[in-house]
């Protein structure tokens, strides 16, 4: 047990250093910017001002850390949605799509049950997100298993189809009539209302059951065992008599489900699906994942993190003057620091690591080649 | 013929490629294809010159928008602190000229941040071309907010061929297509022929080739592996930069968040679909973007007959599906060229493993 | 054979010392070369052997030592160096690069140049021919190097250092996957490049080619110099025991077998390759149970793909793959290993391990789905834990716990790691694909015991090993694949190396005139079309 703690904190280490680093680095980007914004001069303390500001809008009140929780629950979702992948070798940027294709299902099927009971109403229109999840995730896991077609570049085409077709959809066939804008109709009691005064509401803890269920599993079941197999070295999986190209599309249809829950929970929580539909969630599940270790506790850690800068930022903007992009930003800084994790090791004189993850190798590996078995 | 176009379905297919030979042969669509076609292949040679040296590159879309960014704010710059008079040649400006060098410098600042987390640190090299596309994304977005710009330097202008070269019957498109264009589109055709000319008969393209194939290889010869690699990565964050530029100061004259679209990605897809040589890439980049052509020349030369009435039908149904149907077709294309090519092409054996000179045994 | 005159010698190694995290690969050695002189370095694999001809080519920087050439103290930082200062090599996994041409892979690094951009590759070529005429090997420039046998691409090396003007010419383990001819021909070019002055550093665990060919032996073990021997004074029981550090058996004892029913049989099997090529054309035979059947072939013969397919891992074209009287043609690879087929694969960490699992995983890599290591879909890992405990302790791995990496392991114990789990099952028939490549004697002397224990508990074994020697040391009955077909099948007690080899190297038939193609080293290289040399 104690080495099992040890060894979680070693895992965390990088991560935490990396993002202490990142925000280091952005200061002198947020200095930088109250030189060309509306005062034109150096403030030295304007980095402090603005990350103060950050924490006070995630922290500051319940009512700022519900906003943090229902802003982290999505990403926990696309964050499972990228992490469960890399655990198969497969990196599944299309998140993005996977949350659109989610999100308009929850919204076609919720107008459909608007007026159902809400504890129906609103399982029905999240299991047909999933579903519609899980299908944008098994177009390219096929795609990848019996095609070699890296899920990389498809899943990002796919991501600008689904936004077309969906938009397509909403525009000339879902609209409902009466809205200045184009929209669906309202999904009624499939609605996530906040609970009390807040913003807290079901969908929540939709996400937060999804955390242990996937840890469960990868690392207790031989389901898991399979994927973690498979993404480790696809070719000493199909050796032992496991199937790895079922297993691809299975993780990536499983991938497609989490993401496209992940929209149906943003969706739901709007009440109705707007053609212009932008959401970054699918784009954070990859930050998340990266830097969660694409270990579910991880990723749900990495998830709060993220959710309470996304639900900071507004304030930030309002005190310092900082635009809430510096978010976006601040990620990229991280995950660059997180991949040059030898350097950071070497800025903290740290140990290095062991045998590394396997599973990122083989997301390179199978780029341009066919996937056996 | 006229009773062939009669048939229903496969009549209307052969209405409809009757109406694309007739388009792209006199509509003037030949340039605008090229237009499309040239930050797909600019990039996709960006893609050539790192896979070819063993690195993959996932960052070009980065890579661009980050170029493209800069080269905006670079002209912006130098067009507010010295207004000049466009140019007789390209319309060119100093400010203009400004730009696109500043685009190429940035490319090639990202490559090596590329090249150092690829080559240097080993880091896993799909990840660090996801990561420099996430911050190229985030870092232009937030500096677009922070400095709004309201002027832009103006872009370059296309060149006008003499009417005698365009109406020259057979091969006038052909050469309205490589003439009628801007510089940067007009330098692709070049580029790619020295690249692929470069590749296969001189030293470097040999062991350019041979590292991306076998690096221990080419280790114990004594090539500097790591030095070609980034050479290679750098050169190829020219390409790129190119690439930014153009979209910028040649096809829009301003900067929007995201304007890159996924154009990286398609040009990866061109890149494999050519299979690694520069003018297999430069074919994929055409064949994908002409296909968004097609929604172009249709609104700009109608077809008539049934296809017209029912292309107009449909537009005047389904608008918005309409369009994002011809915006699409190139992301479509793309999943399915890489669905159906990548079975039978070979990557450079070496591409995406980083090379490590001292192993035990 | 000239004997060098004067000293001081053409190469002097001094001190060598190369540390690897955890390993001193090399211990002070000392080494020197005369011109004119053939010094075979023997020692296992694993001794340091090549890590220091790695110090002296510049791919290794050695932590203490300094090397002469002449008698002038050189600095090697790179093979830039090496090669400025007369050195070659030819290592052991040749470092040629299959797509390019034979003329592309000489010219790399000494490019012939038109102008300072483009190559003149007329004029390389003619060179090329030139000096492969020079030394008696007639070499097309344009052909590509995939599609040449691994005797001719051995020579294409050493075209590559003489292109480059090596005078000191190490040749790593050259004989490893060459039939006993193409070795002798192989001495042939060495002699021969002795005579002319060049000093040749022999590298080999094989005893008996080292008394052929050397001049003087060196022999390593563990990084450090533990003997130096002339031909004459020495035999190879005194270069086992200084080799290895103990008296080994040369062989293992065999003892008899007792073959019965038939549990492995293939019928007119047609396997493709990876490009689509017919590599298995129709083969057959019949592994029983309680024996060994060897297959004897150059690599590339369409053994990959024969066992690949017998194993489940690759579709036959055509044919019949029986197990215990069943056809488990169509079958999974997962159905094939429950009804008692078991695969040691030939590369173990492509298809073996999975490196960064823990060992006990990789225990149960085959078997983690069945009792007691799951119940329902739920993973059991107190059961894995103590199956892996004792399945550690019974097939003698080496490591601190079941819970490291696999990947952490040496090369013998990673292998043990797979023996084991393929071993502790009730097998009727097991496919062992080059079971020792790479390993200690140590390592292989268990590995060689444990598999005659199993053919002696009724297990019908099939081998495959590059390695004759090992084929002619295990095998009841050895079959030879040449070109996709067994050629012939003999008796393993009686049979005769040189007649095996000229049966890998033929097919036994009419011997034609050599060509650089004889036999395909690439799978999937189609012997009928493959382009050849000049001829």
């Amino acid at each position: 047990m104690k080495a099992r703690l040890r060894s979680y904190a070693g895992l965390m280490l990088v991560p935490a250093l990396s993002i202490l680093l990142a925000l280091l680095v952005a200061s002198v980007l947020i200095i930088a910017s109250g030189l060309v914004g509306t005062e034109k001069k150096v403030n030295l303390l304007l980095p402090l001002i603005a990350y103060r500001s950050l924490i006070v809008g995630a922290f500051g009140n319940f009512k700022g850390i519900a906003n943090m929780v229902v802003a982290a629950a999505p990403l926990m979702l696309t964050g499972l949605a990228v992490g469960v992948g890399l655990k198969a070798g497969l990196f599944n940027i299309g998140a993005t799509g996977q949350v659109l294709s989610g999100g308009l299902a929850a919204a076609l099927i919720g107008m459909q049950v608007a007026d159902a009971p809400v504890l129906i109403a609103i399982p029905v229109a999240m299991l047909g997100g999933m579903l519609a999840g899980a299908l944008a995730g098994f177009i390219p896991g096929f795609l990848k298993a019996f095609t070699g077609a890296h899920e990389v570049v498809t899943t990002i085409m796919l991501n600008a189809l689904i936004q077309l077709i969906v938009s397509g959809l909403v525009n000339d066939v879902f609209r409902a009539p009466g809205f200045s804008f184009a929209r669906t109709a309202p999904v009624g009691s499939a609605e996530l209302t906040g609970l009390g005064n807040t913003t807290l509401h079901l969908g929540v803890i939709f996400a937060l059951v999804c955390i242990p269920l996937s840890y469960w599993l990868l690392w207790r079941t031989t389901v898991g065992f399979e994927i973690r197999a498979v993404g480790a070295n696809p070719t000493a999986a199909f050796y032992a008599g496991m199937k790895p190209r079922r297993m691809m599309i299975l993780t990536m249809s499983l991938c497609g489900a989490f993401a496209g829950l992940a929209g149906a929970i943003e969706v739901l929580r709007l009440g109705y699906y707007p053609a212009v539909f932008g959401t970054g969630i699918g784009f954070d599940g990859i930050t998340v994942a990266l830097l969660g270790q694409s270990n579910p506790i991880g990723i749900m850690l990495s998830a709060l993190l993220l959710g309470a800068m996304r639900a900071g930022a507004p304030l930030m903007q309002i005190q310092a003057r900082v635009p809430v992009e510096i978010i976006d930003v601040i990620q990229g800084i991280i995950l660059i620091f997180l991949a040059a994790e030898i350097v950071v090791r070497k800025i903290f004189r740290l140990r290095t690591a062991g045998v590394g993850a396997g599973e990122l190798q083989t997301i390179t590996r199978t780029y341009g080649e066919k996937v056996v078995g | 013929m006229d009773v062939l176009l009669d048939i229903p379905v496969l009549g209307f297919i052969l209405q409809f490629l009757v109406y694309l030979v007739q388009v792209i042969g006199s509509g003037h669509i030949a340039p605008i294809i090229l237009g499309l076609a040239t930050p797909i292949a600019l990039g996709a040679l960006c893609g050539v010159m790192n896979e070819r040296s063993g690195v993959v590159n996932i960052g070009i879309e980065g890579m661009m928008l980050f170029s493209a960014y800069v080269a905006f704010m670079t002209a912006l710059f130098v067009h507010q602190a010295f207004p000049a008079e466009p140019g007789a040649l390209f319309g060119a400006t100093p400010a203009l000229i400004a730009g696109v060098v500043a685009g190429i410098a940035a490319g090639m600042l990202i490559s090596l941040l590329h090249a150092w987390l690829s080559i240097s640190v080993r880091a896993d090299q799909i990840i660090s071309g996801t990561i420099i596309n996430i911050t190229a994304l985030g870092l232009t977005s937030y500096l677009n907010r922070l400095i709004k710009p309201f002027d832009s330097a103006g872009t370059f202008q296309s060149f006008r061929p003499p009417a005698g070269l365009v109406n020259l019957p057979g091969i006038g498109w052909l050469l309205e297509m490589f003439t009628a264009v801007g510089p940067i589109a007009m330098s692709v055709l070049v580029l790619v022929i020295i690249t692929q000319v470069m590749l296969f008969r001189s030293r470097w393209g040999l062991r350019t080739r041979a590292v991306g194939e076998h690096p221990k290889a080419a280790d114990t010869v004594g090539i500097n592996v790591i030095a070609l690699r980034y050479r290679n990565v750098l050169i190829g964050g020219v390409f790129a930069g190119l690439a930014g530029a153009y979209l910028t100061l040649e096809a829009t004259g301003s900067f929007q968040n995201n304007m890159t679209a996924g154009r990286g990605f398609i040009a990866l897809a061109a890149m494999i679909f050519g299979r690694w040589t520069p003018l297999g890439a430069f074919g994929g980049a055409l064949l994908f973007m002409g296909s968004q052509a097609i929604g172009v020349a249709i609104r700009l030369a109608p077809p008539s007959g049934d296809l017209g009435t029912f292309l107009a039908g449909i537009q005047q149904a389904y608008p918005s599906i309409y369009n994002n149907f011809f915006t699409g077709l190139p992301y479509l294309l793309t999943i399915i060229v890489l669905a159906g090519v990548v079975g039978r092409s070979n990557a450079p054996a070496a591409d995406g493993k980083p090379y490590e000179k001292e192993s035990p045994t | 054979m000239s004997v060098a005159q004067s000293p001081p010698p053409r190469l002097q190694m001094r001190g060598i010392t190369k540390r690897f995290p955890g390993v001193i690969a090399n211990d002070k050695i000392d080494l020197d070369v005369k011109a004119g002189e053939i010094h075979a370095l023997l020692g296992e694999n694993g001794a340091g052997k090549t890590t220091l001809m790695n110090v002296l080519f510049g791919l290794a920087r050695p932590d203490e030592g300094e090397i002469l050439i002449d008698g002038n103290p050189v600095q090697i930082a790179d093979p830039a160096d090496a090669i400025a200062r007369g050195i070659g090599m030819v290592h052991q996994h040749f470092m040629l690069i299959p797509v390019l041409t034979v003329a592309e892979n000489i010219l790399l690094g000494a490019e012939t140049m038109a102008n300072p951009i483009f190559l003149d590759r007329s004029e390389a070529r003619r060179r090329i021919i030139e000096l492969g005429k020079r030394f008696g090997f007639e070499l097309d420039p344009d052909a590509k190097v995939e599609t040449l046998s691994v005797g001719w691409q051995q020579r294409v090396e050493i075209l590559k250092a003489l292109y480059r003007q090596a005078r000191i010419l190490v040749l790593d383990e050259p004989t490893a996957t060459l039939t006993p001819q193409e070795t002798v021909e192989v001495f042939a070019v060495i002699r021969r490049l002795a005579a002319e002055g060049h000093s040749i550093i022999f590298i080999s665990h094989k005893l008996y080619e080292v008394l052929e060919i050397a001049d003087r032996i060196t022999v390593i073990r563990r990084g450090q110099v533990v003997g130096s021997r002339l031909p004459s004074e020495t035999n190879e029981d005194d270069l086992a025991a200084l080799m290895v550090g103990r008296q080994v058996k040369l062989a293992v004892d065999r003892g008899t077998s007792h073959p019965a029913e038939p549990v492995l049989t293939v019928e007119n099997l047609k396997v493709k390759s990876d490009r689509g090529q017919e590599v298995v054309r129709g083969v057959n035979f019949s592994v029983r149970a309680g024996e060994i059947l060897g297959i004897a072939g150059v690599a590339g013969n369409g053994q990959d793909e024969l066992v690949e397919a017998i194993t489940g891992l690759r579709r036959s074209t055509e044919g019949v793959v029986r197990l215990a009287g069943e056809d488990i043609t169509g079958w999974t690879v997962r159905q094939r290993r429950e009804h008692g087929l078991g695969y040691v694969p030939g590369d173990r960490q492509k298809y073996g391990l999975v490196l960064g699992f823990p060992i006990s995983d990789n225990l149960v890599l085959t078997q983690y789905y069945k009792s007691p290591f799951a119940r329902g879909i739920q993973k059991q890992d107190a059961a894995i834990e103590q199956w892996a405990q004792r399945t550690i302790e019974e097939f003698d791995i080496r490591t601190p716990s079941w819970a490291v990496p696999a990947g952490t392991l040496s090369g013998g114990n990673q292998q043990k790691v797979i023996v084991a789990r393929e071993f502790s099952r009730d097998l009727k028939a097991l496919v062992l694909d080059q079971p020792t490549r790479g390993l200690d004697v140590g390592s292989i002397e268990f590995i060689h015991k444990q598999a005659i224990g199993k053919r002696d508990a009724g297990t019908g074994i099939l081998l495959v090993s590059a390695e004759l020697d090992e084929i002619l040391e295990l095998s009841d009955r050895i079959a030879v694949m040449y070109r996709g077909e067994i050629v012939a099948v003999v008796d393993g007690r009686t049979a005769n190396k040189e007649e095996i080899g000229l049966l890998m190297a033929t097919g036994g038939r009419a011997p034609a005139k050599e060509s650089p193609t004889g036999t395909s080293s690439q799978p999937g290289a189609d012997p009928d079309t493959i382009r050849g040399g000049t001829s």
